[in-house]
């Protein structure tokens, strides 16, 4: 083994290649866990010899969504797009009460209190209501998905405007900005890390929230497929739905994940590589 | 001629009542196109003084009346930098430079339409201040020093009549700290602003000022005035001589008399 220390140009190199192989690690790392998961789980049903019924295989579900692949997949769809609406007027209404509270004391006083109670109250509990209201159907789990994925947004949003440091107020403020200047250049922007990072909770959110409201009344969706499957006792069938559910919810969190990282990567420079680091001095 | 800035008798009381009292009597008058420095004890309420001078914040008495009218809300002829360099971290170099452009009028109309022109402008005090090329950098990549640095441009950007400094180079090694005199020198050579300065560092303010006073313990008012005579433009080659050297300690028994010193409060 060699004393010398190695030329300042290997080192680099070496570096750089390193960061590389443990960028590719962990670009792998999710799919490996999720196929050792399912290795995993495959080989305990086989070894303990689980009854279908109360835990398939994974074969077992696999073989269901093949075999139910289009009624699967109509129900997703219907899911899909009721968490979809749901949870796109719960951005446009979540942003708008987030700016309003986060920039008013007055309206954060005033409507916390509420907020908290509408967001303590248990959503299976209001879904029979919207059934009475709208009947069965697509629009009480538009509205269920609504419900649980709007509290998030509003409580990120509003603390992201009202944590904004006063220093970085008193610099518009000291320019005679109006109150409107300051929301829509300072506060906006400063709001925005915490924006995204509640879409990404409000998401996954959103599809408990519709598929609670289909199992209860609804004509299609993921959930209604699912009540009608274990009302069978085709328990694959029940499995296949929620890894369906999972995998909308991934595909979904990944599409907020990836406009985070476009918008807001200003806030993420802890994350970024270091090889590309500021100068120092 | 009468002054740019008056301030008259100001109190300025923080919390109600028988919250603290940070200001009480505080009375200066500042020409246009001059370069004055305050200076005083720590806690004594510059910064208060500043924030009451540019309307961020209304006085508990007294009037602070700016080219001749009252201060009643934020000023829009002022420029300001702080101690923190207090850049928006989600934009980069030239936009936080051109960030005052987007708000003070005229520059509001015209920006969308002359965006070149006013671009060029903000490359040009960029290198000035010895940023050139860094324009486009995000402000985390840049030192606490070039942080300072751009927020200097900031605040000179619109042009403003008003240029109030607290504490700028209060953060930054001396190294640092006596190149930024210099261009904040060459600055106000070339424009000639009206500047008021908050600093703790007499040798800054006794470089950089026409007129130096001296603020007592809070709650805080103005006790001494001290005229620097030094022609311009200075260089740190004069922060050496005994001239100023004397001024620099005529300063410093001025604080540690304000700071034995209590302010009117106590008295009465």
């Amino acid at each position: 083994m060699s004393l010398e220390a190695p030329h300042p140009k290997d080192r680099a190199a070496a570096l750089i290649a390193a960061a590389r192989r443990r960028r590719r690690l962990q670009a792998w790392l999710p799919w490996l866990v999720v196929i050792g998961m399912f290795a995993f789980w495959e080989a305990g049903v086989r070894a303990f010899d689980v009854a279908e019924f109360i835990l398939p295989a994974p074969s077992a579900i696999a073989a269901s969504m093949v075999k139910w692949w289009n009624p699967i997949l109509q129900n997703a769809w219907a899911t899909l797009v009721t968490t979809t609406i749901g949870f796109a007027l719960a951005i446009v209404f979540g942003l708008a009460l987030g700016v309003a509270i986060g920039s008013s004391t007055l309206l954060y006083h005033g409507l916390y209190p509420l907020l908290i109670a509408f967001n303590s109250v248990p959503k299976v509990a209001v879904v029979p209501v919207l059934v009475i209201w709208f009947g069965a159907g697509a629009i009480p789990a538009i509205i269920t998905a609504f419900l649980i994925s709007f509290f998030p947004i509003v409580v990120n949003v509003a603390t992201g405007i009202a944590t904004v440091e006063p220093e970085l107020r008193d610099v518009l403020r000291a320019l005679g900005a109006k109150p409107s200047d300051i929301i829509r250049k300072v506060g906006l922007p400063r709001a925005m890390p915490y924006f995204f990072a509640s879409l990404k909770i409000a998401i996954t959110v959103a599809f408990v929230g519709s598929i609670i409201a289909e199992t209860v009344a609804s004509n299609d969706g993921i959930g209604k497929l699912m009540i009608v499957a274990s009302s069978r006792f085709d328990v694959p069938l029940v499995f296949a739905g929620l890894i369906v559910t999972g995998i909308m919810g991934v595909g979904m969190y990944a599409i907020a994940a990836a406009i985070e990282t476009r918008t807001t990567g200003w806030a993420m420079r802890g994350q970024l590589d270091p090889m590309s680091a500021a100068p120092g001095g | 001629m009468s002054p740019f800035v008056e301030i008259d008798n100001v109190a300025m009381r923080y919390g109600g009542t028988d919250g603290t009292l940070a200001l009480e009597g505080a009375t200066l008058s500042v020409a246009k196109g001059e370069f004055i420095a305050v200076v005083g004890p720590s806690g004594c309420g510059k910064s208060t003084l500043m924030r009451l001078v540019t309307g961020l914040w209304p006085p508990t008495e007294g009037n602070v009346i700016v080219a001749g009218s009252e201060v009643t809300k934020p000023l829009s002829i002022a420029g300001m930098a702080f101690q923190n360099p207090t850049l928006l971290p989600w934009r980069r170099v030239l936009d936080n430079v051109m960030l005052p452009l987007e708000v003070v009028e005229p520059h509001r109309r015209r920006l969308r339409a002359n965006r070149a022109q006013y671009e060029a402008e903000a490359h040009a005090l960029l290198k000035l201040v010895g940023l050139e090329g860094f324009a486009q950098k995000q402000p985390w990549q840049l030192s606490g020093g070039m942080q300072q640095r751009t927020s200097l441009c900031r605040a000179l950007i619109h042009q403003p009549e008003l240029l109030m400094l607290d504490e700028p180079f209060g953060a930054l090694d001396i190294f640092t700290r006596e190149d930024l005199w210099a261009v904040l020198q060459d600055v106000w050579l070339a424009r000639r602003p009206t500047v008021i300065l908050v600093t703790h560092d007499l040798r800054e303010a006794v470089y950089l000022a026409d007129r130096v006073l001296c603020m007592s313990a809070r709650p805080g008012r103005i006790i001494a005035e001290t005229v620097i005579p030094f022609p311009r433009t200075r260089d740190l080659a004069l922060t050496y001589t005994p001239e100023f050297q004397a001024l620099v300690a005529g300063l410093r028994g001025q604080i540690d008399a304000a700071r034995k010193q209590p302010g009117l409060a106590d008295v009465a």
